[in-house]
């Protein structure tokens, strides 16, 4: 009996979905990301957080290949994808099959010149979805996901730049998650945003963990010790110490990051 | 008495080194002043030149006006103001404009509009940077060059595809034209594309669609009102265009709308009376005053539309 | 588990195959159409090279029109458009930078300059016939001016105006404010940092606009055609400089004159197959100046955009 009432006591052991192994990145001749070896678990959210320049987003844009997009860049090292075991940087996989199993919201919200309904299905119809019954369905099921549907149910055809700016936020998530992506990635999705819709983008964030695996780079503490499970400390490109959120902020190893923390700089 | 002379120098001095420079920066007030005006001055030519134009359009066609009724004018449908039995209709020559523009805009819109979402979106950067001076070379090319082009190389070429084609004809000249106006369409199109901030092509790639996907779904539409502005462009450049149809559809009015026959346009009778000799004031005269103000109305129009529509695009971003 | 992910990317990898393809399509569509333009362009070149290059002799360049088309040539035709291009670039760049500087450095938020300022866009896009008309009933007949060199090169001037204007405006607008804020620092007046700073940092721009308007100038017909240049010069206009007092003559620019795109049409519209050779060869000079001219102000912009960096 005790047994049982021992599994039952000891929490379940976190399974990673992602992990970065050696990931080093250079924008040119200037070397960005410093060999960052880092797990990423499923269904938690791991926050990045660091002083301006520490290479967070860069590390981001790494998982969905956003660096692709521009010339000059070099990636070294590996980022595997569980449980297939696929290296994302490999060149032979292709950015646009990473893109369709990691998505990503952006800081600034960048809804396309469409409708509501159209941004949403975006993701969709590029993978080739026709049917309209299907694209409805997911389409709901995304800005429930978002909580967006209420607000916007009855006005699906207004363009998306209509909304406000928390709303176009909400509209990018909902726009993300209407694919069913295996990881969320968030760069800083609060920043432009006034306080009452940050914190309904990090109630939204609380409410995903239970589906997807989630990954936050954020420059604002507070919200990386609301919000996630896992939190890693960046410093000009390192990676200073990775842990339970509970560990970092309360009882961090390592001397720089409590610095940090506590406001010494940054 | 040294120390008194030298206070009187001392008390003199200052006042005629502050004396002196005043005079000098009234002067200077004065020659700024005058350098502004006639810069001004400069500026104004714009001004007067549309208030030429207006005003000699309007006053030789008010004396048409007074002999020929508008509504002849816009319904009759034969123009023959040098014949014995004249008639002022402006129906033919507005299908000789409206003919040949068509055919231009066929080939000019679709390869403008492909150019400039290639240039935009595909090419690689060694690409575009010899594919826009040559593009700018093909728009430099003088008319009268094209006009020749399209009459002694395009038409005897048509004519082994169309036999019955005559040596004259709409379609010649509207190909060549619709060649001449693609670097205007794509020119303005890959403005407008290169003005959608990369944020939003950031998002449609972070969706995972192909470059293609991007550049249609995405960049084009946002670039929508750019695009339509460099149409307008090109629809008002070939309604004005004169010397390829006055070389390659031959001058004389012909209401036609089949592209495979001669016909003249608004620009191309302008151009044949010219060249004849007409007494200064007579009807003749006048009329090229006349379908001039007609051609002047057209262009405003879209000009204006264009340049709204610019506007339009300029702000969003 | 790991079979559903396996289906999942298998799926996603073919999806991505078949969408990448319209990447392929697009790409050779995309090539094809500029390849249209590049055919286009040297079809145009070489048929009037080939025509026309044989009749480019000396004679022809020295000879005056003729009935006869063996003898004609175009010394008349490129005399003339000498002349009016003299008298198109004194009046426009004067007028248009002068203009350009107003604009830019001058003019207050005021509606005289909205009104400035929508006359040139405006005009840019008028026809230029309607400037060959503005030029017969204004020029010709209402100012005396006559069918002369000098209305040719005014009625030209004010057509290429905007261009100038406009390359003027965006050379200066290029200068950036630090520059204007260091010269008014040390006590410079307006004018002195115009013309010490403004002007000449923003040559290069203005240059560019100043060498395109004035290619454009000397390939038009249409708006000259309608001053009524004759077609059938057989003479010059009186030479500027003449050997005895006052040793300069103005003449000229009253005189009857034709320019090089006229003669072309001239020939172009004769049905006599050998005339039109003439025309060819009239088309290759005419293009060789235009291209030569765009050319080197697409190499100046390039060189400026290398070399200008604030």
């Amino acid at each position: 009996m005790s047994e049982v009432s021992a599994a039952a006591a000891a929490p379940p052991v976190p399974v990673k979905k992602s992990e970065s192994r050696s990931l080093s990145f250079h924008y040119g001749s200037f070397q960005a990301l410093k060999s960052i070896s880092m797990p990423i678990y499923e269904k938690k959210v791991t926050a990045l957080i660091g002083p301006s320049g520490c290479g967070k987003s860069t590390y981001l844009r790494c998982f969905n290949r956003m660096h692709d997009l521009y010339p000059g860049n070099r990636y070294e090292g590996q980022i595997m994808l569980y449980p297939d075991n696929t290296n994302v940087l490999n060149p032979g996989v292709d950015p646009i099959e990473v893109r369709m199993r990691i998505s990503m919201v952006f800081q600034k919200p960048n809804p396309f010149p469409k409708s509501i309904y159209e941004n949403v299905a975006y993701g969709l119809r590029v993978r080739g979805e026709r049917k309209r019954a299907m694209i409805d369905e997911k389409v709901e099921d995304a800005l429930r996901g978002a909580a967006l549907w209420d607000e916007v149910k009855g006005r699906l055809n207004e363009l998306a730049f209509n909304l406000s700016g928390g709303q176009q936020q909400r509209l990018c998530i909902a726009r993300a998650l209407a694919t069913e992506p295996e990881i969320l990635l968030f760069d800083e999705p609060t920043s432009a945003l006034d306080p009452i819709a940050t914190a309904s983008i990090e109630q939204l964030i609380a409410e995903l963990k239970e589906k997807i695996t989630i990954l936050i780079v954020t420059h604002n503490m507070q919200q990386a010790a609301r919000v996630s499970d896992y939190t890693a400390y960046m410093y000009i490109g390192e990676l200073i110490e990775f842990d339970a959120t509970d560990t970092i902020f309360i009882k961090p190893k390592n001397k720089q990051t409590e610095d940090y923390i506590t406001g010494r700089f940054g | 008495m040294t120390s008194i002379s030298r206070v009187d120098r001392i008390a003199a001095l200052p006042e005629t080194i502050v004396s002196d420079r005043l005079a000098r920066r009234k002067l200077r007030n004065v020659q700024e002043r005058l350098i502004e005006f006639v810069l001004f001055l400069a500026a104004l030519v714009s001004v007067a030149t549309t208030i030429g134009i207006v005003l000699i359009l309007l006053k030789e066609s008010y004396d048409f006006f007074q002999v020929i009724s508008l509504w002849d004018f816009l319904t009759d449908t034969q123009w023959t103001p040098l014949f014995s039995d004249a008639h002022y209709g402006i129906r033919p020559l507005l299908a000789g404009t409206l003919v040949s523009s068509t055919v231009a805009l066929l080939v000019a819109i679709p390869l403008g509009t492909i150019i400039a979402i290639y240039l935009s979106e595909f090419a690689p950067f060694a690409v575009r940077e010899v594919a826009k001076p040559f593009l700018e070379l093909l728009g430099g090319i003088p008319t009268i060059v094209y006009g020749y082009f399209a009459l002694l190389f395009v038409t005897p070429l048509l004519q082994l595809i169309f036999p019955e084609l005559p040596g004259f004809n709409l379609l010649s000249a509207g190909l060549v034209m619709g060649i001449m106006i693609i670097p205007y369409v794509s020119s303005v199109s890959e403005d407008a594309m290169r003005a959608v901030p990369m944020s939003l092509r950031e998002g449609s790639y972070a969706m995972g669609a192909t470059r293609f996907q991007t550049a249609i779904r995405v960049v084009t539409p946002a670039a929508f009102s750019g695009i339509a502005a460099a149409y307008i462009l090109g629809i008002s450049r070939a309604v004005g265009e004169t010397m390829i149809l006055a070389v390659a559809a031959g001058m004389q009015p012909n209401l036609t709308w089949n592209p495979m026959e001669p016909a003249a346009t608004i620009t191309a009778y302008i151009v044949q009376v010219a060249l004849g000799d007409l007494p200064h004031g007579s009807i003749g005269y006048q009329t090229i005053f006349a379908a001039g103000l007609t051609l002047a109305l057209m262009t405003l129009l879209f000009n204006v539309l264009g340049h709204l529509l610019r506007k339009r695009y300029r702000q969003a971003y | 588990m790991s079979d559903a992910t396996a289906v999942k990317i298998r799926k996603i990898r073919a999806l991505i195959v078949r969408h990448k393809r319209w990447d392929v399509i697009f790409g050779i569509i995309g090539v094809m159409s500029l390849m249209i333009g590049v055919l286009t362009f040297v079809a145009l070149f070489l048929d009037m090279v080939i025509d026309g290059a044989p009749r480019l002799t000396w004679d022809f360049l020295t000879s005056f029109p003729s009935r006869k088309p063996g003898q004609a040539g175009i010394l008349s035709a490129w005399v003339g458009s000498t002349m009016v291009m003299i008298v198109t670039a004194a009046t426009a760049i004067p007028l248009g930078v002068g203009a350009g500087i107003y604009l830019e450095e001058y003019a207050p938020r005021n509606w005289v300059t909205d009104l400035i300022e929508i006359n040139v866009t405006n005009l840019a896009g008028v026809p230029s016939i309607v400037y060959g008309l503005l030029a017969l009933g204004l020029f010709v007949y209402q100012f005396g001016l006559g069918q002369s060199v000098l209305t040719a090169g005014l009625t030209l001037a004010l057509l290429i105006l905007p261009v100038i204007i406009v390359a003027t405006r965006e050379a200066i607008r290029s200068i950036p404010a630090a520059i204007r804020e260091g010269a008014y620092a040390l006590g410079a007046t307006k004018w002195q940092t115009t013309a010490h700073h403004i002007i000449p940092y923003s040559m290069p721009g203005i240059l560019t606009g100043v060498i395109i308007g004035l290619a454009r100038a000397i390939g038009e017909t249409a708006p000259i055609i309608t001053v009524g240049a004759l077609t059938f010069i057989a003479f010059l206009p009186e030479a500027p400089i003449k050997s005895e007092p006052p040793f300069v003559s103005f003449e000229w620019l009253m005189s009857g004159f034709t320019v090089m795109p006229i003669q072309m049409f001239n020939w172009t519209s004769r049905p006599e197959a050998a005339f039109q050779l003439n025309a060819a060869a009239a088309g290759v000079i005419l293009l060789i100046m235009t291209l030569s001219m765009n050319a080197l102000a697409i190499y100046v912009r390039y060189r400026l955009r290398k070399s200008i960096k604030w």
